[in-house]
């Protein structure tokens, strides 16, 4: 399968790309790793006209601690992050969600920034930057601006950066002490695309739950924040009880998404399931 | 418009005006020749398709061949020594792991990215590296001990070295 006929333009900066992109308007589609992309092209559900290739970009790739904060650049692959120890030592479940997308080969070359933009409602990556606070950075031609991952997410693909926009960086500030996290997906066998993924991040404090935060993906048209979790369990001990019952509110009033692999009904169930299992993996 | 692109191909410079849609598999088979690497599914799932692009295993049918201007690609020809198997070619033979064969080249570049990145794997991780990579004939046992074959043979030269 081929593509449609393009121009292709390689950025040699942000700055050379935001440029490209104001040049060809609408016509014009930022390449970062190709793995949603080009099989988007391949079906001919994508034609763009003009490609500028950011994915060579160093000055988007890198993983660094920015005074409390972690920011990873918008170009670091699935696999810097996996590989990453600050990630890690951020918050476990930013590798854990890294090592769980696509196979090898997808994690060589797909990007985090790529994930967030194209805003698959069954990537991985939306629901942990929800759940971390992540703040998205983007340029413009007309200068930069930032969006809290909560609000990033609009809709079924669809997000809040302008055409002209590119994500620079993603910054997530550093957890509170005594915050454990985890990511626990469950994932369709042959794409690994999470049929239901839940993001997990809690402060403890003496057994008890101090500070929690919850988002789910696959479930519906966007990732999401599981707020009736977590008013179900800040302040509460952190029973394997507590959790249990906290978790039943998963994807409670949520329009879930059905297909011939997961019906709406056993999405919903797997909400619960793996929201408790996400819950309990980050109270340990 | 055809772009021009100068990649390394198992150690030899090319240059070429290639169209831009072209897939990087489609200008390693058709323009190079080297029809090794294989074509699988064309969507991104089976590994048939993997080359190791700067040392990285990827899907070359999910990557423009533009995408590969300025790198180093290795394929399946480029792994053997002057007539010399690769370790991972060696074991592949002596441990049955493949029947048609199909499979085979991707299963080695990903095994080779393996490899480098965790010379004594275990059974589990090599099982785990080759997510990407499907095999219709084999049932996978034989290309994990294949794997363990290359990895024994390489720790093995590099203490005679
Ligand atoms: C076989 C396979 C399995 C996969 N499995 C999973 C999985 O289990 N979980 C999962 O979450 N994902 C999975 N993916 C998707 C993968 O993670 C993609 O790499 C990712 O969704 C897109 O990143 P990319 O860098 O490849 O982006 P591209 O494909 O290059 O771009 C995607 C979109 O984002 C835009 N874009 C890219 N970078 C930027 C930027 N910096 N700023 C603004 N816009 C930008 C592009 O214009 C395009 O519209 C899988 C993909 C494949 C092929
Ligand atoms: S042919 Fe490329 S992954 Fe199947
Ligand atoms: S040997 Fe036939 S597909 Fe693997």
């Amino acid at each position: 399968m081929i593509p449609n006929s393009f121009d292709y333009h390689r950025a040699t900066s942000v700055d050379e790309a935001i440029r490209l992109m104001a040049q060809h308007g609408m016509d014009a589609k930022l390449l970062a790793g190709g793995h949603s992309l080009l099989p988007a092209m391949k079906l001919r559900l994508n034609q763009p006209g003009v490609l500028v290739d950011i994915g060579r970009l160093a000055e988007l790739r890198y993983i660094k601690k920015e005074g409390d904060s972690l920011v990873i650049g918008a170009g670091a692959t699935h696999d810097d992050i996996a590989n990453s120890e600050v990630a890690r030592n951020t918050l476990s479940m930013l590798s854990e969600a890294a090592n769980l997308i696509g196979d090898v080969q997808v994690r060589n070359k797909g990007t985090l920034g790529g994930s967030l933009a194209h805003a698959d409602p069954a990537a991985d990556w939306p629901a942990v930057m929800i759940a971390a606070h992540a703040h998205i950075e983007l340029r413009g031609p007309n200068g930069s601006r930032t969006v809290a991952a909560d609000d990033f997410f609009t809709g079924f693909y669809m997000t809040a950066l302008a055409e002209d926009e590119i994500i620079t960086a993603i910054r997530i500030p550093a957890p509170p002490k005594g915050t454990h996290s985890s990511y626990q997906k469950f994932m369709q066998p042959a794409s690994r695309f999470a049929i239901v993924g839940c993001a997990a991040s809690v402060t403890k404090d003496g057994g008890v739950c101090q500070k929690v935060s919850v988002a789910l993906t696959g479930l519906s048209d966007t990732a999401f924040r599981a707020s009736n979790v977590e008013a179900a369990l800040t302040g509460k001990k952190l029973t394997k009880e507590n959790i249990a019952a906290a978790a039943q509110a998963a994807g409670e009033g949520v329009m879930a998404m059905g297909d011939h692999f997961a019906s709406e009904e056993y999405r919903l169930h797997l909400a619960k399931v793996f929201a408790k299992r996400a819950l309990m993996a980050a109270a340990e | 418009m055809a772009k021009k692109i100068q990649v390394t191909v198992n150690g030899k410079a090319y240059s070429h005006d290639v169209d831009p849609r072209t897939l990087l598999v489609q200008y390693l088979r058709d323009v190079l020749g080297l029809t090794g690497t294989h074509v699988g599914c064309d969507t991104s799932n089976c590994g048939a398709c993997t080359i190791l692009v700067d040392g990285q295993a990827v899907k070359s049918c999910t990557l423009l061949a533009v995408q590969a201007d300025g790198s180093e690609v290795k394929t399946i020809e480029g792994m053997a020594d002057n007539g010399t198997l690769h370790p991972l070619q060696e074991g592949f033979r002596e441990e049955h792991g493949l029947q048609c064969g199909f499979c085979t080249p991707g299963m080695i570049m990903a095994s080779a990215d393996l490899l480098e990145r965790n010379p004594n794997p275990t059974e589990h991780e090599i099982r785990e590296a080759l997510e990407g990579n499907f095999c219709r004939c084999t049932g996978y046992h034989n290309i994990v001990k294949s794997v363990q074959y290359a990895a024994k043979k390489i720790s093995k030269q590099e203490k005679v070295a």
